[in-house]
């Protein structure tokens, strides 16, 4: 994949205003991604994360601002231009979006197909290795309506990464998933940044993940309609004078605490 | 419950007895008026020692008469109501209302409802028509092969419309065969033209009813199950999951839809028709004692073939519509679950009307044109 390496930020969003109709859900959003990094979306749910997501990935025209990759402005761009570029993301929806009507290997398959010029028999082989990667060997053949929400979701990743990505998108990742899987899947995050060098954009607000994996964050908040902090979390919960911020990072240190090892410091209460 | 004012204007409220929801939520009114009369309480507190036993009751009790005093500035002393009651609205509070989260209530009059109905008539319509462009150009991809149609889903649909649907396409059309040979017979052997019945199922059958029913049974039956299957697609993110991949939904999920209804449709209607004068000969001959020899000569002496195409004719073109309808409603469904159902019901409707203005159409043209 051909990429300027001129231009140090992958991914810049600009001001953006994001809103359905007339009701503005996010104004004056603005952060830079730089390649092979994993940045975080955090919130409280309803405040816009996945809106956000929507507008970096061609769903929904923000109502102003302006996001570009490698430099070059998305929602200025043309359609056709537009499409191409779109063509180098990998995007799990949080409702996971496998196409219902597909088996799981078809699932994978399908971007492959479309895009690339292997044959039959090589997609196979590409689908089921994404597969595995996903600790979905043998799955091949299942309806998405066959498997585990946790399985969905993984299988939702294996598709959107089936074409080797520069950037994945991953809108609530570990919502539903128990513990362990959300760990595994954690731990995959963080491999596909170091071993395949992909940029990630991952909406969560789950703790646990946001302080394993996150390079850099920006958390949304619902009340003032816009970015409340930058910063990776763990230098934010440390140095934010921001209650607001302070308290959606040490939420859950109370009961919590125990599985976050060292870090469930002295913010417990009675 | 009582009240009473202490020396340093305070308005105690004295909670007794057992509260439950059951029993209901005493009215915070009465305290509200004490508190809006000149002059107000400096303060109001609760004295829960006569209080047996509480529940949500005196949490929206106490709720209320907080609301109604704070937005009288009229501060409250919490100490006195039970010490779970004080944790549970303090939780109440803590996340304030957000400025614009509350709808705004509309007002329904019979006028506004009518502009409304109106606009959404036209943003309908407007939708349709872009619709129907948007699958017009998929149409055009396909032909000069550069559509992305899978093979087996337009198998599937076409088995789904075909096959499946014999019985019940059957029943049907057996059905008013028979009803149009009873009312037949009974009214020309009246004239001694008994032997007309014939005529008069064959040429209802093959030029009219039996393209409409099979059209109205596949409305509800294949129309309906498209807006579902497209409607929930689109709550699953299915949809945009194709849109980002830069997949065209309509070559993908609609274009082989329509395909399938065009193509099953005729066969269907062809089999309704002959199911349909089956059962007219049934009463013809088994009711009314005609010879099937006499009626059998006397259908085939009336049909041509032009009866045929022209129900043909009209049968493909309500595939396309219902398939349309279906489609149309599926991908504009909201998405909730209500909303894919609203989406179904708002294919059936419009599946049968899309019907009966092509059916209006068809037999002004084929009346001009003499067919
Ligand atoms: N299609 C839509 N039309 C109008 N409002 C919407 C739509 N989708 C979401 N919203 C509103 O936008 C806000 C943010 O939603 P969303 O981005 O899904 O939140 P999050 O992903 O952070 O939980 C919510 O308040 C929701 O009510
Ligand atoms: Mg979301």
């Amino acid at each position: 994949m051909t990429s300027s390496a001129s231009s140090p930020n992958h991914i810049v969003v600009r001001d953006l205003t994001l809103a359905y109709g007339e009701t503005v859900i996010q104004r004056d959003v603005r952060f830079e991604v730089p390649r092979g990094r994993i940045f975080v979306i955090m919130g409280g749910s309803g405040c816009g994360k996945s809106t956000l997501l929507r507008a970096m990935i061609g769903l929904l025209e923000p109502a102003g601002g302006e996001v570009l990759y490698d430099g070059t402005s998305f929602w200025g761009a043309d359609p056709a231009e537009r499409e191409s570029m779109t063509r180098h993301f990998g995007i799990s929806y949080q409702s996971g979006a496998l196409w219902s009507s597909m088996t799981l290997a078809e699932n994978v398959s399908l971007p492959l197909e479309e895009y690339t010029a292997l044959d039959g028999d090589e997609i196979a082989r590409i689908a089921s290795l994404k597969l595995a990667l996903m600790g979905l060997a043998g799955f091949e053949e299942y309806y998405p309506a066959e498997i585990s929400g946790g399985m969905r979701k993984r299988a939702a990743l294996a598709r959107a990464t089936a074409l080797d990505p520069e950037i994945l998108f991953f809108d609530e990742p570990s919502a539903g998933l128990d513990p362990i899987s959300s760990e595994r899947l954690d731990e995959l995050i963080l491999e596909l940044r170091d071993s395949m060098g992909m940029t990630i954009v991952v909406v969560t607000h789950e703790l646990a993940s946001i302080f394993t994996i996150a390079d850099d964050s920006i958390l949304l908040d619902a009340q003032s309609k816009t970015m409340i902090a930058r910063g990776k979390p763990s230098d934010l919960l440390e140095g934010s004078s921001d209650p607001r911020v302070v308290e959606f990072l040490s939420r859950g240190r109370k009961g919590g605490g125990a599985e976050l090892g060292p870090r469930g410091d002295g913010t417990a209460e009675g | 419950m009582s009240t009473s004012r202490s020396d340093d204007g305070t308005l105690v409220v004295r909670l007794e007895g057992s509260w439950s929801v059951e029993a209901g939520i005493p009215s915070a009114d009465p305290m509200i008026r004490e508190i809006s009369t000149p002059p107000p309480p400096a303060c109001i507190a609760f004295d829960a020692s006569a209080l047996e036993d509480w529940d949500s009751s005196l949490l929206a009790f106490a709720r209320q008469l907080g609301d109604a005093a704070g937005a009288r500035g009229v501060k409250v002393d919490p100490s006195g109501l039970p010490a779970g009651a004080r944790r549970l609205i303090n939780l109440a509070a803590a996340v304030p209302e957000r400025a614009d989260a509350r709808k705004k209530t509309r007002r329904d009059r019979p006028l506004a409802r009518l502009g409304d109905g109106a606009l959404s008539f036209f943003e309908t319509t407007g939708g349709l028509v872009r619709f129907i462009g948007m699958v017009f150009l998929s149409f055009l991809r396909l032909l000069v092969g550069r559509a992305r149609v899978r093979g087996r889903d337009f198998w599937l649909f076409v088995q789904d419309a075909g096959a499946d649907a014999l019985p019940i396409v059957s029943l049907i059309s057996f059905l008013i065969g028979v009803i149009l040979a009873f009312i037949g017979a009974l009214q020309l052997r009246q004239f001694g033209a008994l032997v007309w019945t014939a005529n008069i199922v064959a040429i209802g059958m093959v030029r009219y009813l039996g393209p409409m029913m099979a059209a109205i049974i596949m409305a509800g039956r294949t129309g309906a199950a498209y807006a579902a299957q497209l409607g929930t697609m689109t709550v699953n993110e299915e949809i945009d999951a194709l849109r980002t991949l830069g997949i065209s939904p309509i070559d993908f999920l609609v274009l082989p839809r329509i395909l399938a209804l065009i193509l099953m449709l005729p066969l269907l209607t062809l089999y309704a028709d002959f199911v349909g004068m089956l059962g007219g000969a049934v009463i013809g001959t088994l009711a009314f004692g005609l010879g099937a020899q006499e009626y059998m000569s006397q259908t085939q002496s009336i049909l041509t073939m032009k009866d045929f195409l022209s129900g043909l004719n009209m049968a493909a073109s309500y595939g396309v519509l219902i398939a349309i309808a279906g489609c149309f409603q599926g991908m504009s469904s909201g998405r909730s679950a209500a909303a894919v159902g609203e989406a179904t019901t708002k294919a059936v409707v419009m599946g049968i009307v899309l019907i009966v203005l092509a059916t209006a159409f068809w037999t002004v043209l084929y009346d001009i044109l003499g067919i």
